[in-house]
């Protein structure tokens, strides 16, 4: 590996200066194997416009070997130019071991608000790592048929949200939510941190418990999972052991009034469900409360240092930056939504929607993801199982905020500011 | 023999079957609704699993699917490729090893068989960084030799393992026997030796390539590329990160088992019955 | 046997002793290595004596989770080793006994799954044993112990035992092959000798057959042994890298791949892993030397 490095880029070198012509080849590694058709149908050849003499492959690997396999190739030297980004440590990680660029003297980063590029940076905010491309929005889908079929509208406060949940179980053979805890992370990425923010006033209640101004056991921490306890009698039969793609199959077979999702779930309905759904956000304690929504920093791009390309990588982070490229992402890959400051018309309708709530709601991050997660115990497995435990029953709310509390206690030290 | 005992026999046999067959639907229902349901539609797959496929159901979309927008034979060419050599040569390597091993009194005899059997002590995974470095200095990442290597390295201790059992099973006398006549080490192993243990060598080959068929993490690490994507490398296409289309899935996994399936009906039919009549003797 | 230089032995040993060298033992000695190593926040590597070895069984949080996924891998072990085994070895029996029509159908059909991906099995059952879907619930509905039925893989209680056998499922196949090559290898002479004496097929069975495959009933269970404590795919296939429900179906080869290569924001960990790793090497090994040591060496071995 060490002897291959220097060749590599030697016969970059040589590239560039004889053959200056000469196609360059970019390949982009990606969790999204949803996305590959759009990519190559749309996205590619939109930059091949402008750039023909840059060819790009795009090149996903399935979520779940997605981290181990891009480290093992970074490690030996055989990773793609470009690298999706996962959103803080993750990619941090990668950074400090030399395996992503520092990105400072890219122009294209001037199109970014300095929330989108927290997620990408060193701690000290001072050198990012990788363009923000898009965030994903949490909230609830609802059949509307059902709905209107049973005469209910749109929760906005929790009583509401209670008395829809109520009707559905009651009148109707539907079950009220979709929703099962067999693979844990729904309980904590579209419950928890979804219902959460509301409860802990979004940013204040985060940044509070980094500061150690907070705790879990605090009550609004508490409440969240209290909420989430008097969900168990609205859930399909059997949910312990019910499958994230078992929900989206109830959801989408039409079996089930209320859906909690994250917006990238939005093009999966578009093609699988026969009916017209609809969003609501997060529900509020009374009518008129200042509402927070998850808006969740999730994915970005950065380059290889070990690229024999830099040059056309940053090219294509340049267009990544563009106005042309936020519009064509955010309404060809629905659900999710570019993170530049360019304006975007956003065309689908439920999509638009989940938008939209940025203009009346705060928006927050995911609760842990940023700095907490770097201990042991890792709080973010550990946030999927005692949420999925409070959802099965198996223990209270406070047992859940003690456990949390605990672990994170033990490695964390409040930074004092 | 008397009627009643023929009668007992008979009964007895009928118990065997019973049992067999009871068996035999245990392993095979799940499988059967796999296969149905490749050929229904998405909803009819989830609204009623136990049913066939009718009118209504009926859909080649997921094999439709796969056809279409994979190179699917090529790809079954590749993971037939780094299953079939690895194949022959774990049998033919392993079985020489284990002879040599069961047979020779050396000293770190011992010692070779349990270095030889760390290679199934340990998740074969954690040396992947390792492996992988190795590839890359020797120009072999995404080509077909650096899978064919790295199975035949994987596949070898289990095969040691289990022939060494079995070859220490051959009678002495038939061995000494055939020195007496002068042969050669080396023609004694091949002529004699290994055709008296084609029932275990089978028996290996059968367990051997099945990891090797199914396995997506070296593919993934060592060979991702389009020319040398294995089969199951190619079906972890269809599972997206959040939406899963499972019409294609079933149908590319029903298409992933049959050609494992054909070489298992081959070792077995081939190298097992010949023996049926005890070649042992 | 006293030659000049055994040039059969290098022969017979050097195409397989070097291509699992290179392959295979160096790079996970390299990689085991490393549990005697830490990485700073930059990468950076330095010798570490066994701090990672009293991190992994001093520290309650890492000691906790190891030991739990020992525990839950013992009893997946035995589990496989009450199931599966005398599954297998009565399958064995009733297949080899002389003039039974079809064993040859019935021999493969069984071994179908064995042969299948972990994916198809993971997604297989998981739609069978689902409620939603109601496969399972019908079918036990039909045989009047509705009321039994549970989200049996949801459950903390039930998960990991549903687990194990579903891969008690998949790999029946392996002991059932095994012993009946073993008892296929039985020379017809003795067996006639026996019922020539009036010997019951029972008697048969359990006085002549079963002392002769001893050493293989002896290489089936080190085999389930190696192969439960090294084993993750079906777990991580169905109840992901984590386990749940709250680690209730962690086993060394879960806990092993969630520490070496991270899992969502947890970072992996190569030294640490390697730790984990070495553990596990510790373990079979252990099982693997009883098994040469004490098996293999003290047991009658009927030469056939």
């Amino acid at each position: 590996m060490l002897s291959l490095k220097p060749t590599l880029s030697l016969t970059a070198a040589l590239m560039t200066a004889s053959l200056a012509v000469e196609a360059q080849t970019l390949t982009i590694e990606s969790w999204r194997v949803d996305d590959k058709d759009l990519w190559q149908n749309i996205l590619i050849p939109a930059f091949n416009q402008q750039h023909p003499d840059i060819e790009v492959r795009f090149n996903p690997t399935s979520p779940t070997e997605y981290d181990s396999s891009l480290n093992a190739r970074m490690q030996a030297g055989t990773a793609g130019d470009l690298v999706t980004c996962r959103p803080f440590d993750v990619s941090l990680n990668l950074y400090r071991q030399g395996h992503l660029m520092a990105l400072d003297d890219l122009p294209g980063l001037d199109h970014y608000q300095d929330f989108a590029k927290r997620a990408w940076s060193t701690d000290d905010g001072a050198t990012a790592f990788c363009l923000p491309m898009a965030s994903v929005i949490h909230g609830f889908f609802y059949n509307k048929e059902i709905f209107s079929e049973l005469n209910l509208d749109p929760p906005e406060t929790l009583d509401e949200f209670h008395a829809v949940l109520e009707t559905v179980k009651s009148e109707s053979r539907y079950t009220p939510l979709a929703l099962g805890t067999n693979d844990q992370w729904e309980a904590n990425q579209i419950v928890f941190t979804n219902i959460g923010p509301n409860f802990w006033q979004g940013e204040a209640g985060r940044l509070a418990l980094i500061n150690g101004e907070a705790a879990f056991t605090d009550a609004p921490y508490v409440a969240a999972w209290e909420e989430m306890a008097r969900w168990s009698d609205y859930m399909g039969r059997g949910y312990p052991s019910q499958t994230y793609g078992d929900s989206q199959n109830l959801f989408a077979l039409g079996r089930a009034a209320i859906y909690p999702t994250g917006s990238w779930d939005t093009s999966y309905f578009n093609d699988q469900a026969s009916f017209e759904f609809g969003a609501f956000k997060p529900p509020v304690a009374e009518a008129g409360d200042q509402c927070h929504i998850s808006d969740h920093t999730d994915m970005g791009i950065g380059i290889n240092p070990a690229s024999a390309n830099p040059e056309a990588a940053k090219t294509f982070l340049n267009w990544v930056a563009s106005a042309d490229f936020a519009d064509l992402f955010t309404n060809e890959v629905t659900g999710f939504f570019s993170l530049s400051t360019h304006p975007v018309e956003v065309n689908d309708p439920v999509a638009a929607e989940m938008i939209s709530w940025r203009d009346e709601c705060d928006s927050t991050i995911r609760l842990n993801a940023q700095v907490m997660n770097r201990g042991t115990p890792n709080m973010e497995q550990e946030l999927w199982i005692v949420s999925s435990q409070v959802l099965n029953g198996d223990i209270t709310p406070e047992e859940a905020a003690q456990r949390i509390q605990s672990g994170f206690a033990q490695w964390y030290e409040p930074k004092s500011e | 023999m008397t009627p009643s005992f023929q009668y007992q026999q008979k009964a007895r046999m009928g118990l065997v079957h019973l049992a067999l067959l009871g068996y035999t639907l245990i392993a095979l229902f799940p499988i059967v609704l796999v296969i149905i349901n490749s050929f229904k539609s998405r909803s009819a797959i989830f609204n009623d699993p136990l049913s066939l496929p009718d009118t209504g159901s009926f859909t080649l979309v997921g094999y439709a699917k796969v056809l279409q927008e994979s190179d699917i034979l090529l790809y079954f060419g590749n993971s037939l490729l780094v299953t079939v050599i690895p194949l022959f040569l774990v049998l033919l390597f392993g079985a020489m090893a284990a002879w040599a091993l069961s047979e020779y009194r050396f000293r770190g005899n011992r010692l070779l068989a349990l270095f030889l059997a760390m290679g199934i002590m340990v998740p074969i995974r954690l040396g992947t960084v390792s492996i992988l470095e190795t590839m890359v200095s020797l120009n072999l990442v995404n080509t077909h030799l650096a899978l064919i290597l790295v199975y035949t390295a994987m596949g070898l201790p289990l095969a040691i393992f289990i022939l060494t059992e079995f070859i220490g099973q051959v009678p002495n006398e038939l061995k000494e026997a055939a020195r007496c006549d002068g042969i050669t080490e080396i023609r004694l192993f091949f002529q004699i030796i290994l055709p008296l243990v084609r029932p275990a060598v089978a028996t290996v080959a059968v367990f051997t390539m099945v990891p090797m068929w199914n396995d997506l993490w070296f593919p993934l690490i060592l060979a991702p590329g389009d020319a040398t994507k294995t089969i199951q490398l190619g079906v972890q296409q269809f599972i997206g990160q959040y939406a899963t289309d499972w019409n294609s899935v079933l149908a590319a996994l029903s298409l992933a088992v049959l050609p494992i399936l054909v070489l298992y009906v081959f070792f077995s039919q081939q190298l097992i019955s010949g023996l049926t009549s005890g070649a042992v003797k | 046997m006293q030659r000049a230089f055994p040039w059969h032995l290098i022969f017979f040993l050097a195409p397989a002793v070097i291509i699992y060298t290179v392959f295979s033992a160096y790079p996970l000695l390299d990689t085991l290595r490393l549990s005697f190593f830490t990485d700073s926040e930059s990468g950076e590597r330095s010798f570490a004596g066994l701090s990672n070895f009293v991190t992994l069984l001093g520290n309650a949080v890492w000691s906790e989770a190891f030991w739990n996924a020992m525990w839950n891998n013992t009893q997946f072990f035995l589990i496989h080793l009450l199931v599966q085994n005398p599954i297998g070895l009565g399958l064995a029996a009733l297949l080899s006994l002389k003039g039974l029509r079809g064993a040859r159908t019935y021999r493969t059909l069984i071994f179908l799954p064995t042969l299948l991906s972990v994916v198809i099995i993971g997604f297989i059952w998981q739609l069978i044993l689902s409620p939603l879907w109601g496969v399972s619930e019908n079918f036990l509905y039909a045989l009047g112990l509705g009321q039994y039925f549970d989200a049996w893989l949801g459950k903390e209680s039930s998960a990991l035992i549903t687990l194990s056998l579903i891969s008690v499922w998949q790999f029946i196949g392996i002991p059932m092959m095994l012993i009946y090559a073993s008892l296929l290898s039985i020379p017809d002479e003795l067996l006639e000798a026996a019922k020539v004496d009036g010997a019951s097929p029972f008697r048969i069975f359990w006085r002549i057959k079963v002392p002769l495959i001893l050493p293989t009933l002896g290489l089936v269970t080190i085999l389930t042994f190696v192969g439960n404590f090294n084993t993750f795919e079906l777990v991580y296939a169905v109840k992901g890298a984590l386990a749940g429900p709250d680690y209730s179906t962690d086993i060394m080869g879960t806990f092993f791949y969630r520490t070496f290569f991270g899992y969502q924001s947890q970072l992996g960990s190569a030294t640490m892993g390697a730790t984990v790793a070495t553990m596990m090497f510790l373990v079979i090994l252990t099982g693997v030397m009883a098994y040469f040591y004490l098996v293999q060496r003290r047991l009658t071995r009927y030469q056939l």
